[in-house]
């Protein structure tokens, strides 16, 4: 299986973590699986006018095309004329580019919250109307309009996250190189269901704080962060606790919020990113599939059971009291 | 399709083994490059999404400007609200960020030369020369044994970033009143475990010698002695190379140097008269060949406007033109050493000024320093001390975090109103490195240095050409932004 891979409207910063896979290395894992890179910005050799052939090559049906990564987001301005990013050495917008490559591809994989939505590229007032391949947002359609689909019968894969764990798109990869990903191994927002059916939630160190509602008033501070300090770890889609990032980080561990940066729009939450907006008091996003009365129920009776040790270590940058140690019962 | 539009003129793009996108446009006459153009064709717009959000948001949004520069970026922005807070972190959250800006320029360096500009020299044009099977080797583009150990060794070091900073690139731990993230005792003898590995990862493969003896090369003695007995790894490899093809006079610049400065070394410029200060309110932009609006007049920072022009046909890039006290200057490692006041790097720009070979010597010089500074700050990280301060931000301010990312000078310049932000603008090392012409028609530091540069017949992309453009470690995201 070849691959071709683009940085459109982004950071790179996809690229840059793909690097970090780890047990095996990148170039070991895709060697592995048998794909071939037809061009990388970061890896490969060829620049300039030898890129340039290659692309043409592809449109012309010289050269076969299996999966065309594409990282960062499409940006449609000024006025939809594609010129904020114009594919340098060939006059020729990005987004044109990635429009007529993408029909001819076997597989098209959006790497990253850029490509598959918009993400950050997006924020704001959108100065350069940035949309993802194939959402602009919540909404489908994007570059590529919803219905499309790839050759290979996919629509665009989304292997959303800000940055994408490395292990996430080479997962998303070698399933594709085994012929191993179908429509149904996809959620609505179509990312990978094999990270995207987990929450931040599973396997959060603070897991103990959120039970009892023992919360973090500022950064450093040990307990959840939902409550006050904007972490949406019950609602995002992602298996950062589970799988963990740099060998054995994550956000709610490295001390900050989760984002849910695999969710569209999360570029906008409506809120600064670091207060958790509430109502009443109460947090106004609930936890993934929690009817509120007993959201409220649990919370007002977790928070009067709050055991002292918990509440005091809630509120320290360190184990301020250790769990007790029960002693063996005497015979 | 347009690498020879007409006679004289070349058109290379897309440049790639450079973070992001670009485009340089020569004119060549007589084998030479008479003149260049650099066009950053990419705009997003990163000022304009920051106006009208909470000041805290920059944290997020910032880092997302660049995946190679996440941390500094980070570090720009928390130092800018800190000295807007009018807070200083306790010295544990200055010395986390320190080595974790460290981590990233280090890991920075080790791609660039791996990565991004030794396999130009295991291209087939090279194919004749005595170095080229060992290059080729060690080199080749994505699939040399140095590259792929480059790999993995950053991956070994980057897991710094899942101890302190819970991922990299874009995490959200740098925050103005210190850092997120407590360290323990057990956090701290697994980060000189990592730090200990990547050292020998340099010390064997990188440089074959202790890192200190490539910190104490004060001379162009002492480094032409390692280049013809000196112990086998890159580093002399790369002084052979250097040496056959002439390196150390291709891509010479205006040889005006400036950094910011971080905790190796201090904030100045230099100008060909020894180390002088920097004054950060003679910095200002010039828009005349930007696509930019607001031509009329230079704009300090904090007075800067970010209005792109899309139909605009004068300006051929979307970067704008810093200037410092009206001149362009050269940014990044060798500029850090030479201010830093490194013999070797006084010695190598006293010599021959900034060219490929010092740039990329002043980069190895540094990437070794830093190895052994960051053994040292964990050795002073105190676990029983400080992370954290609080950080109440005012509702109306103006400052600025100035810091120094890998490839040289990110600086942040922004202005609350009503507890929003007004305007941000941010200077980034590369678009001092790759500004294109003022309004005096004075190119930027690429464009000089690409000037003269020989172009064989025949080559659509030359080879010498890529040299000097990799030589500066470009960043073309954070560029524009």
């Amino acid at each position: 299986m070849n691959m071709l891979w683009l940085q459109s409207g982004g950071c790179g910063g996809c690229t840059m973590s793909m690097l970090c896979a780890e047990a095996p290395d990148l170039i070991s894992t895709l060697e592995g699986a048998g794909i071939e890179l037809l061009w990388h910005p970061t890896l490969s050799e060829a620049t300039a006018g030898e890129v340039v052939d290659l692309l043409l090559a592809i449109l012309d049906g010289r050269q076969t095309l299996d999966v065309l990564c594409v990282e960062g987001s499409i940006l449609q301005g000024p006025n939809g004329t594609g010129r904020f990013h114009m594919m340098a050495g060939t006059g020729r917008p990005m987004m044109d580019w990635v429009r007529d490559l993408a029909g001819h591809a076997r597989h098209v994989v959006a790497v990253g919250t850029c490509a598959a939505f918009g993400g950050v590229t997006a924020a704001g007032a959108n100065p350069a109307d940035a949309c993802g391949l194939q959402y602009d947002g919540r909404q489908r359609g994007g570059l590529l309009g919803p219905d499309f689909v790839a050759r290979g019968g996919l629509p665009a894969i989304n292997v959303a996250g800000c940055p994408t764990h490395p292990n996430w798109v080479t997962e998303t990869l070698m399933l594709l190189a085994g012929d191993g990903l179908a429509a149904s191994d996809l959620d609505q927002y179509q990312r990978p269901r094999f990270y995207a059916d987990h929450l931040v939630h599973h396997g959060c160190p603070r897991n103990e704080y959120y039970e009892y509602k023992a919360s973090a008033h500022r950064p450093s501070d040990l307990g959840c962060m939902m409550e006050h300090m904007g972490c949406l770890g019950t609602q995002a889609h992602a298996d950062c606790n589970t799988r963990l990032w740099n060998g054995e980080g994550s956000c709610t561990r490295g001390g900050y919020a989760c984002i849910n940066c695999t969710a569209p729009e999360f570029e906008e939450p409506g809120h600064a990113y670091m207060e958790t907006p509430k109502f009443a008091g109460i947090p106004i996003g609930l936890p993934t599939d929690m009817p509120k009365a007993w959201f409220v129920a649990l919370s007002s009776l977790a928070k009067a059971a709050t055991p002292d040790r918990v509440r005091r270590n809630a509120a320290a940058d360190r184990i301020v009291v250790p769990p007790t140690v029960h002693e063996k019962r005497k015979r | 399709m347009s690498d020879t539009e007409k006679p004289g003129r070349l058109i290379v793009g897309p440049f790639n083994r450079v973070e992001g996108d670009l485009e340089v446009q020569l004119d060549v006459e007589g084998g030479r490059v008479r003149s260049a153009r650099v066009n950053s064709p990419l705009f997003r717009g990163f000022e304009r999404i920051l106006e009208g959000r909470a000041p805290l948001d920059a944290l997020v949004i910032v880092p997302r400007i660049c995946g190679i520069c996440s941390v500094s970026q980070s570090h720009a922005a928390a130092t800018a609200l800190a000295d807007l807070a009018g807070v200083t972190p306790p010295p544990n959250g200055t010395l986390a960020a320190d080595l974790m800006l460290a981590a990233e320029n280090a890991g920075d360096h080790l791609t660039h030369f791996h990565l991004f500009f030794m396999p130009d020299f295991a291209r087939a044009a090279y194919a004749g020369r005595p170095w080229f099977g060992v290059v080729a080797e060690r080199f080749k583009a994505a699939a040399g044994s140095a590259v792929r150990e480059a790999v993995e060794a950053r991956t070994g070091l980057f897991r710094l970033f899942g101890i302190m900073g819970g991922k990299w690139p874009h995490t959200l731990t740098l925050q103005p009143g210190g850092v997120a993230r407590a360290l323990d005792a057990r956090d701290k003898v697994r980060l000189a475990a990592i730090i200990e590995s990547f050292r020998r990862f340099l010390e064997t493969k990188v440089y074959g010698a202790p890192l200190e003896a490539v910190a104490e090369l004060s001379s162009l003695n002492a480094l032409e002695r390692w280049r013809d007995g000196g112990p086998a790894g890159h580093f002399r490899l790369f002084l052979e190379i250097s040496a056959d093809l002439g390196l150390d006079t291709l891509g010479r610049s205006w040889d005006r140097f400036l950094s910011y400065g971080n905790a190796l070394q201090p904030r100045g410029i230099w100008q060909g008269a020894g180390i002088a200060p920097l004054d950060p309110g003679a910095i200002a932009e010039d828009h005349s060949f930007a696509r930019m609006a607001d031509r009329e007049r230079r704009h300090h920072p904090f007075d800067g406007s970010t209005v792109p022009d899309g139909a605009d046909e004068a300006g051929y890039t979307w970067c704008k033109a810093p200037r410092l006290g009206g001149l362009p200057f050269e940014t990044g490692a060798l500029a850090r050493q030479l201010i830093g006041g490194h013999p070797l790097a006084a010695a190598l720009v006293a010599a021959g000024g900034g060219t490929v070979f010092s740039r990329v010597v002043g980069r190895l010089l540094e990437l070794a320093r830093i190895c052994i500074a960051m053994g040292q700050w964990v050795r002073a990280l105190d676990v029983k001390g400080d992370w954290y301060v609080d950080a109440p931000l005012p509702d109306e301010g103006a400052a600025m975090g100035l810091t120094e990312a890998a490839r040289g000078a990110l600086g942040h310049w922004l202005r609350v109103e009503g507890g929003r932000i007004a305007s941000y603008q941010i200077i980034a090392p590369t678009t001092w490195n790759f500004s294109p012409r003022d309004s005096d028609g004075v190119p930027g530091p690429l464009e000089k240095a690409l000037e003269g540069t020989a172009v064989e017949p025949g080559e659509r992309a030359p080879v010498a050409v890529q040299h000097v453009v990799r030589s500066f470690d470009p960043c073309m995201v954070c560029t524009v932004h």
